[in-house]
């Protein structure tokens, strides 16, 4: 098995689009931070969506989450066409997102983030409780699942790593039914192991039929787990390349615009 | 079988011993210090300290600043400040001798309204933080002063022209709810107990304690009701969620504004709690009245362990932190000590508390 299929298994499976944006343009004032994108996500499909810093990566996200509103252009859910007001409306929906601050809180336990905002309930009327019981067993088997093994369902998350909290964040989307996941970066900051952790977190959500969509600018992650790589450049798409069709080096070329990084590569001896 | 039996062990992971993980209690340095300040009490102090009487003597102003200090706690988990809580004691005391003594007002009307009206108090300081985006340490500072002087203009133009309200206990005087804000609970249970010879009696068979004070039983209904909330309710995962960050907690759907305003109209209401209970108590009311309780009831929330940037403490520990607090105060007087140590101690307790906290939070936190 070569490292970049290591994380991968079995083909992407076929089915129609959960999420499709067509020719989706974005105005800040006389800023076009995205002119005409279009991408898809399919169930069970880790759909990677590169650029470098400033290609309108977070843009496209945040008109994927409901953050933004676009300009121009499109968004079908479930083949039907699509209008989310705020985050609340692409949540309920069955699309969230995992940003870079994962909306963790360190001091709280991992229990208390995961249903932070969602917990479950026992009792009527004022007896109404926080059902502490069925709250840690939840968190604990889903973690479980994700390949972590929790100390305690009280552990702080301020004493998990990296990607563990990560997986938490991910654990905790899935758990509440996303059908669609978006996953900001998930590996720019952590370590080697810890990254082929939440790599291996994203085949097994796939697994379960969910759409990825996992922004990255890091090439070999991408190529570690993607199904399809779509790549923004300057507010706009190159192209989607099936797994397979495209080299790491071709990937990186169109991140980089072409030209000068072919220079630049000469000159550094192939490392970037 | 437990939630965690046939989770795998993972082997670099330290077994953790019971007293590690009372370790990462944020009520365990307030439980520590009562043991602490009780042991030095023991020692230095005359041995009446510590009888029924003695128990009482100290336990009355710890209440009457318990019941601030959880509203203050539970405020300070949530992320935000009150600096107005002493002047509040004040305002809502003079609000409830109006009703009372002015407008005759019974206390079935007088002490719901006396409530509503802190609560609207409480409801602007927060509505004002949370609008502006200012901290609440200035803003309620602002609120110290506005409260203090509206108490004593409002005297002025309540008596025409005393600070002081008098007549309170006069207008209340046999009122079916006055027992429940006012004296001594148990009285029936105390009167039998000294008859059979278990509590001690003066020489005419009376007991020398008459019965509960009512604040002690409000602190502790409190107490428990503040700490059911935040650790076995949703809304009290709110509350640990808008302090330890609001931004995480928004965008995990948690109603953060409405949350702080809340625990503000709380605190306000628990300030209310005390001055209805005091004032009924002296039988009148001053502009005076709660003078600097926010520093006090703000320290006993952080000897129980309340972080001040918010989302950590518990109400369990601000109550052992009140006790702390009541048993130095009164327990001077029963030391050979001049009182006025008093003031030295409650900084250096402040101090050793909050390096303290400092260590817990690290451990908790796992930073390095």
């Amino acid at each position: 098995m070569t490292e970049d299929t290591k994380f991968h298994h079995g083909d992407a499976p076929g089915g129609s689009p959960i999420v499709e944006m067509r020719n989706i343009e974005k105005h800040f004032g006389n800023i076009i931070a995205l002119a005409g994108v279009s991408f898809d996500v399919r169930p069970g499909e880790c759909h990677c969506l590169l650029g470098d810093n400033g290609a309108g990566k977070s843009t496209f996200i945040k008109t994927m989450s409901g953050v933004h509103k676009p300009t121009k252009g499109e968004i079908l859910f479930e083949g039907k066409p699509m209008n989310f007001d705020s985050p609340r409306d692409a949540m309920e929906a069955g699309i969230a997102t995992v940003f870079q601050d994962l909306a963790m809180i360190p001091l709280m336990s991992v229990t208390r983030n995961f249903f932070m905002g969602r917990e479950p309930t026992k009792g009527k009327g004022i007896f109404k409780r926080f059902d502490t019981d069925t709250a840690n067993r939840i968190a604990v088997d889903e973690m479980r699942q994700m390949g972590i093994n929790l100390r305690g369902p009280d552990q702080a998350v301020g004493t998990l790593s990296g990607g563990e909290r990560q997986t938490v964040a991910i654990a905790r989307a899935v758990h509440f039914g996303a059908k669609v996941l978006i996953l900001d970066e998930p590996t720019s900051a952590l370590g080697v192991r810890q990254t082929s952790n939440v790599l291996a977190t994203i085949d097994r959500v796939r697994k379960q039929g969910i759409g990825v969509v996992f922004i990255s600018h890091n090439v070999r992650h991408a190529l570690a787990v993607g199904d399809r790589f779509t790549v923004l450049n300057r507010g706009r798409t190159l192209g989607t390349a099936t797994r397979g069709e495209i080299s790491p080096e071709e990937l990186q070329d169109l991140m980089a615009g072409g030209q000068e990084m072919a220079q630049l590569e000469g000159s550094l001896g192939g490392t970037v | 079988m437990t939630d965690t039996a046939n989770v795998a062990v993972d082997e670099r992971l330290k077994a953790e011993s019971f007293g590690a993980r009372m370790l990462k209690r944020p009520e365990l340095g307030a439980i520590a210090g009562v043991i602490l300040v009780t042991i030095f009490f023991l020692v230095t102090a005359d041995s009446t300290m510590f009888t029924l009487s003695g128990l009482m003597n100290f336990m009355t102003p710890a209440s009457q600043l318990g019941i601030l200090a959880i509203g203050a706690a539970m405020l300070m988990i949530g992320g935000e400040f009150d600096l107005s809580i002493g002047s509040m004691v004040a305002f809502a005391g003079l609000f409830f001798g109006v009703c009372t003594v002015n407008w005759g007002l019974p206390l079935i009307i007088g002490i719901p309204a006396t409530f509503v009206f802190a609560g609207l108090v409480g409801a602007i300081n927060g509505n004002i933080v949370i609008r502006s985006g200012l901290p609440s340490f200035i803003v309620t500072l602002a609120f110290l002063f506005i409260l203090r002087g509206l108490s004593l203009v409002g005297l002025k133009m309540a008596t025409g022209g005393s600070t002081q309200l008098r007549g309170v206990r006069e207008a209340v005087e046999g009122d079916w709810l006055a027992p429940f804000f006012s004296g001594d609970a148990f009285q029936g249970l105390f009167a039998s107990l000294a008859a059979a010879g278990i509590v001690e009696t003066f020489n005419n068979g009376t007991p020398k304690v008459p019965g509960i004070p009512v604040e002690i039983i409000w602190f502790v209904i409190i107490a428990l009701l503040a700490t059911y909330i935040l650790l076995r309710t949703p809304v009290g995962n709110w509350v640990f969620a808008a302090g330890g960050d609001k931004n995480a907690a928004a965008n995990s759907g948690v109603p953060v504004n409405r949350v702080k305003i809340a625990l503000f109209v709380l605190t306000a209401c628990c300030a209310a709690m005390v001055a209805i209970i005091t004032v009924m108590d002296a039988g009148s009311t001053d502009a005076r009245r709660g003078f600097q309780k926010e520093f006090e009831a703000i320290i006993a929330a952080v000897i129980g362990g309340c972080l001040l940037t918010g989302g950590y403490g518990s109400a369990i520990g601000a109550f052992f932190g009140a006790i702390i607090f009541g048993m130095v105060v009164i327990g001077l007087t029963y030391t050979d000590f001049d009182q006025d140590w008093f003031q030295v101690f409650l900084g250096g307790m402040l101090l050793i508390a909050v390096l303290f906290n400092n260590a817990i939070r690290k451990r908790v936190t796992g930073e390095r």
